[in-house]
């Protein structure tokens, strides 16, 4: 517990001297951006999940996890979790990652590369984050031999298409025409494409979480400063009640994400519990993030739809994170399917593992 | 940070793994010999049952984070949380004990003579006492410290006169923990002047008058005292300071898992009437449900960690019981919505609509007891600074 505290302080530092969402979004250009990946570089935390042995930082997956709460409460536009699940996915086959910023694949639902018998990468995947800007993407192919692999590959191997999220960021399509990757190691068993999007599926709900921590302390203080009808508008009990609202919707998007998180953390593989957590977290905490941004909007009346108020750092990128790694249907569909399978006297055993 | 949620990831402990075995082969027994039916929700009637009471009592699982000496076991508290909702689940008889077990006994404990201790909390611990709960009145309901019900000092005690409302189970109670007013609000705290008695429901000058409920049901009383005299030493902490006493256990009342799983048959039910292949409508129905549920009973027992660990959660116990019970609240309409296209006459729907008839009757209760969603809302404004 004492490295996570280091190492999720060192990562609020620099997100606070670099990132600081005020800041960011009254910059005129990206040039905050450099900076801010060097400072991110230089601690180690891009490369967090990947062991020291390879070059990395070596944390704890619990510690990665917690810093990407903090980059969603910092609404970092930076590709820092799509470097760390690409630090992860290559470690897990035993690659060593590159240096600079990474994105992986496949990000949705049917995806599937193939690696030919020539050592080839083909195939196109639909919404790749942060794959404009990214020096390497790490990916899992199926090889036509059989099997599943793990490559690293530049990003110049492959041609990527423009595109934007909701949020703002980088989401591009990408595809892969017989790219010749610099890397490529078998797969471990439990690795498949499914186990590709609970991954990242835990991690944009820490993210999100992260987010909606963030949105309910500017909400929070937004009605305590702003006075309308002679008081200040968190003494409204319809206010308060909204914002009691939003304070749930935040405290399950907290727990579902931890729980989740804590659920990879501490499973030697991608079992049935793993995915019920991961599952219902990228459910639930999508569903938070739908309600949790439209209280905060409310809240915040006209001044929270303007491009001045930082607070559409946070909501945008709460809409786009719940599409990455499987939306809520997406899930809601897999895991309505299992629970249906197994049957109804199963449903109590299942939920009360943990 | 302005605002500082805590809902730390817990993983229930072996101990508890081992509890639950055993939890659900004793509930495996009872069920083989009708005791009770998992799948049948429970009438409030007959949900209470001596013989039941007296069998958990014997297992140990009443009382059972009590100190020994009192007849507890000394157990933890997240061992307990695996017993509540394991017989919530199988809507196991528990009326009679579970009031007492999670909030009169902890009050007794804390607060209560070293004579009415020993006297009383071996036998809940047993399951041969039931509590009811004497808060609201005609006129005060959400707002406590409205209550008018008066304690006057007389020789060696006090004389009650008035009416309690909306008293659960007064009817089967052995006891009752009453709130009385001792004397006037003060100027500077409306809350000052009430005082909490444990009373003895066999006292002359009580009289319980049932309040029949809409499903037909009687769990509802009304309670008349006239001029009831409680000892001394049955008066619960301080005299004129209950204000004082109320806010720590309603961390323990509110985020149990009995807050959200009382009517957890209709989601297994749905299951089973949907079938193992469901269409995509079905299947996504049951997944949201299933993480919907699947994440509230990670919130509560991030907050039996909590407790364990010896903190107030105050915040956090107001916030899974608001979010739990509205999410409850929903469920027999939502599952009614995913069911609509099951055909006529197929297996399990009768049973499913059975079960749907009295999970929709009781929904609306599920935000008022226990606390309204309006007064948590307040609780949760006034952590979050608003007040």
């Amino acid at each position: 517990m004492g490295s996570e505290s280091l190492i999720v302080d060192t990562a609020t530092r620099i997100f606070r001297d670099f990132c600081d969402p005020q800041t960011v979004n009254r910059a005129a250009d990206d040039a905050w951006k450099a900076p801010a990946w060097a400072a991110l570089e230089e601690a180690g935390l891009t490369l967090a999940w990947v062991p020291e042995t390879q070059g990395g930082a070596g944390a704890d997956l619990a510690d990665g996890f917690a810093v990407l709460r903090e980059t969603g409460r910092f609404a970092v536009a930076l590709p820092l979790a799509e470097t760390l699940l690409a630090g992860w996915l290559l470690a897990r086959a035993g690659i060593a990652s590159a240096k600079g910023a990474m994105t992986c694949g496949p990000t949705r639902d049917g995806e599937r590369l193939t690696l030919a018998g020539n050592g080839t990468l083909s195939g196109a995947l639909r919404a790749v984050p942060f794959a404009k800007g990214a020096k390497h993407l790490a990916v899992l192919a199926r090889r036509e031999a059989g099997g599943s692999a793990v490559a690293l590959i530049e990003a110049a191997q492959a041609r990527v298409g423009e595109g934007t999220s909701i949020g703002g960021d980088p989401l591009n399509t990408l595809s892969f025409n017989g790219a010749r990757p610099s890397s490529v190691k078998d797969a471990p068993a439990d690795l498949d494409e499914q186990a590709m999007l609970l991954m990242g599926a835990a991690a944009r709900a820490m993210q999100m979480a992260g987010a909606l921590e963030a949105i309910l302390d500017l909400s929070v203080a937004y009605a305590n400063e702003r006075i309308a009808f002679e008081r200040a508008i968190a003494k409204f009990q319809a206010v308060q009640h909204n914002l009691a609202r939003l304070a749930g919707e935040v405290a399950v998007a907290i727990a579902a994400a931890g729980s989740a998180a804590d659920a990879i953390a501490n499973t030697p593989a991608f079992d049935e519990a793993v995915f019920l957590e991961a599952a219902s977290a990228k459910i639930r905490v999508g569903e938070a993030a739908t309600e949790g941004a439209a209280i905060a909007h409310q809240v915040l009346g006209a001044i929270g739809f303007t491009k001045e108020h930082t607070l559409h750092r946070f909501t945008r990128r709460l809409w786009a994170w719940r599409d990455d790694f499987g939306n809520e249907s997406f899930w809601a569909v897999k895991l309505g399917h299992l629970v249906a399978a197994k049957g109804a006297d199963e449903l109590w055993p299942m939920l009360a593992e943990r | 940070m302005a605002t500082e949620l805590t809902f730390d990831p817990v993983r229930l402990p072996p101990e508890c793994v081992a509890l639950r075995k055993e939890v659900r082969a004793f509930l495996a027994k009872e069920m083989e010999a009708g005791t009770l039916n998992a799948n049948i929700g429970g009438g409030i009637d007959g949900a209470f049952s001596e013989e039941f009471s007296r069998k958990v009592g014997a297992k140990g699982w009443i009382g059972m984070t009590w100190p020994k000496k009192y007849g507890g076991r000394e157990r933890s508290f997240l061992e307990r949380f695996v017993v509540t909702e394991e017989f919530r689940v199988a809507n196991a008889p528990v009326r009679l004990h579970f009031v007492a077990d999670r909030q009169s006994g902890p009050v007794i404990l804390k607060y209560g003579s070293e004579r009415v201790k020993a006297d009383i909390l071996p036998r809940i611990c047993k399951g041969e006492v039931c509590f009811a709960i004497g808060m609201s009145e005609p006129n005060s309901g959400s707002d406590l410290f409205a209550a008018k019900t008066k304690a006057t000092k007389t020789k060696g005690g006090w004389l009650i006169n008035g009416t309690k409302i909306w008293t659960s189970s007064a009817h089967h109670a052995h006891y009752l923990i009453g709130l009385f007013r001792t004397s006037p609000p003060s100027k500077e705290n409306r809350r000052h002047g009430l005082t909490q008695f444990v009373v003895d429901m066999k006292t002359p000058g009580i009289q319980v008058n049932p309040v029949y409920q809409m499903t037909g049901q009687h769990d509802f009383n009304e309670v008349v005292f006239q001029d009831a005299f409680m000892p001394d030493d049955h008066v619960l902490g301080e005299v004129d300071g209950a204000w004082k006493q109320a806010t720590s256990e309603l961390a323990y009342e509110r985020s149990g898992p009995e807050r959200f799983l009382e009517t957890f048959y209709v989601l297994t039910d749905l299951v089973r009437v949907l079938g193992e292949k469901p269409d995509t409508r079905g299947a996504e129905g049951i997944g949201r449900l299933v993480a919907q549920v699947h994440s509230l009973r990670r919130m509560s027992v991030s907050v039996a960690g909590m407790l364990h660990a010896g903190k107030e959660p105050v915040v956090e116990a107001a916030i899974v019981k608001d979010v739990g019970t509205i999410w409850e609240q929903k469920l027999p309409h939502k599952a009614r919505d995913l069911a609509a296209f099951v055909e006529e006459g197929s297996a399990n729907r009768a049973t499913f609509e059975q079960q749907m008839t009295y999970a929709t009757m009781i929904a609306p209760k599920l935000t008022i007891q226990g606390g309204t969603t309006e007064i948590l809302r307040g609780i949760i404004a006034r952590g979050l600074g608003l007040r």
